[in-house]
């Protein structure tokens, strides 16, 4: 069995740039337990991949492969630059929102005031104004997971790994947060791999809604859904992907 | 408002056990001579009173600083983690009334040997609750760091320090009353002056109300110097002062 994993060098690339992953044969497993058994799965640059699957399928461990910070047991994973928005927002306390928000800038070596500058267009663009010097314990669940998504687009990487993003809102929170989501991605084009247990979610959301059988982890459907889609073709996909997860 | 009801009864209680009961008053003055005393040597405490508190807070802030920078070193070592954190342990153990002469002799009657007892004293409160700090911040945060490409030093510039901060103050709040004891004996272990030196004359020469009234510094002391470290605590860490929520989601 070989074991590779690449990850290239290449500088983070920038708005419009593509970014594409793949993962062909992956397997992973932590001690006993097999979280991902042959997998294989495809991202196109610029596409937005919607991954679903019962808990505990090892839907978190494929962005840590994709993102680098796991390397599989068998099998290739190939990422451009990618970069993890994990579950919970990890907000640091001791910054403000805009600090948060750019914080990948100053850790690429900006001034504070370079890297304010860099992230203060995006707070009005995402509807984040006038919470620029809010600490993260000011601001409610939803802006949290706001900043904390400003911050991952902040990173200048291709590809974005968004982990569960809503999962700890409220219902009517969440449902906001995903049309907050799909605008803001139709504004920043970027490769997306969202993994979510919310199937609905999923097909709201993906270009193409991926399914993974229980642990562990294996493609066992692909659906496609067209743009712009109306809600019966959500609900269509809905439907497939739920009777897929039953199979 | 409890507490000074409850400092009322006592001071009550033991006034009128002192004046009534047989207790000699070179042994346990009423509290109306250490106030008298406290009023009569005012200049001879205050002066002695600043050589202490001098040496407890410069004591403090080494301790803090040691400590501090120990902590980190033992987490980012695991080795030195295993090997260190054993004897610092140890360290504690050693009996300071039998170290302080021997510093005394080593250093001379000036601030070393007290800043090194002081200090000795201080510190390990300081790693222990520092340490406790960092490794208890949240691995899904350093994690997050590593995938904004964070290199280990930033990592804990701008995820682990910062969380470490706060518990190295409290570290310090649990110090400060040993830290007033460690003064007081190594003053008693040789010097020429402070409130511990004070108390070590007073007693032989039958001022035992002075003595006492040096000791009520020390407590107002101490307090004072408790609720300056919290202070301190509330300017550098505003985020902790309101954290509605537990771990956060």
């Amino acid at each position: 069995m070989t074991t590779k994993l690449e990850a290239p060098a290449q500088e983070p690339r920038n708005v419009d740039g593509g970014g594409t992953a793949s993962l062909a044969g992956v397997s992973r497993a932590f001690g006993a337990v097999r979280a991902l058994d042959g997998l294989d799965l495809e991202v196109g640059a610029g596409e937005i991949v919607a991954v679903v699957g019962p808990s505990g399928c090892g839907k978190t461990t494929l962005l840590e492969l994709v993102c680098g910070l796991q390397a599989p047991d068998a099998g290739r994973v190939r990422a451009d630059p990618a970069v993890l928005m994990p579950q919970r927002d990890n907000l640091l306390p001791w910054l403000r929102a805009i600090d948060n928000a750019a914080l990948a800038v100053r850790l690429s070596g900006a001034s504070r005031e370079e890297a304010r500058a860099r992230a203060h267009p995006l707070f009005a663009a995402f509807g984040l104004e006038g919470f620029e010097r809010a600490r993260p314990h000011e601001l409610s669940g939803g802006m949290r997971q706001r900043v904390a998504f400003l911050r991952t687009l902040l990173s200048g990487k291709p590809v974005l790994c968004l982990d569960e993003p809503f999962a700890a809102l409220d219902a009517l929170t969440r449902r906001e947060m995903q049309d907050w989501l799909a605008q803001a991605l139709s504004r920043e084009r970027r490769t997306v791999l969202l993994v979510t247990h919310d199937v609905e979610e999923a097909a709201r959301l993906g270009d193409r809604v991926v399914v993974l059988s229980p642990r562990p982890g294996r493609v066992v459907a692909q659906l496609g859904i067209p743009r712009p889609r109306s809600e019966a073709d959500v609900l269509a996909v809905r439907e497939r992907a739920l009777e897929a997860l039953r199979s | 408002m409890i507490s000074l009801l409850l400092v009322v009864a006592l001071v009550g209680g033991w006034e009128l056990y002192a004046d009534l009961g047989g207790v000699d008053d070179f042994i346990l003055p009423a509290p109306s001579q250490i106030a008298t005393a406290l009023w009569d040597d005012r200049s001879l405490l205050w002066s002695n009173l600043l050589v202490t508190a001098q040496e407890v807070g410069l004591g403090i802030l080494v301790a803090l600083v040691l400590g501090f920078l120990l902590a980190v070193a033992l987490h980012l070592s695991g080795t030195l983690r295993r090997g260190v954190y054993p004897l610092l342990v140890a360290s504690q153990a050693v009996p300071i009334v039998i170290i302080a002469p021997l510093l005394v002799v080593w250093f001379g009657f000036g601030m070393v040997p007290k800043l090194a007892i002081i200090a000795l004293v201080c510190f390990f409160p300081v790693v222990v609750t520092t340490l406790d700090a960092l490794r208890s911040v949240d691995p899904d945060q350093l994690k997050l760091m590593r995938t904004l490409d964070a290199t280990r030093w930033q990592a804990f510039r701008w995820a682990e320090a910062p969380a470490a901060l706060p518990a190295a103050l409290s570290g310090a709040k649990i110090a400060v009353a040993v830290a007033v004891i460690g003064a007081v004996f190594a003053e008693y272990a040789g010097s020429s002056e402070g409130l511990g030196h004070l108390m070590l004359q007073s007693i032989p020469q039958l001022e035992t109300p002075r003595a006492y009234a040096a000791v009520v510094l020390l407590a107002a002391f101490a307090v004072l110097l408790f609720g300056a470290l919290a202070l301190a605590e509330r300017r550098l860490v505003p985020w902790a002062r309101r954290r509605p929520e537990g771990p956060a989601r």
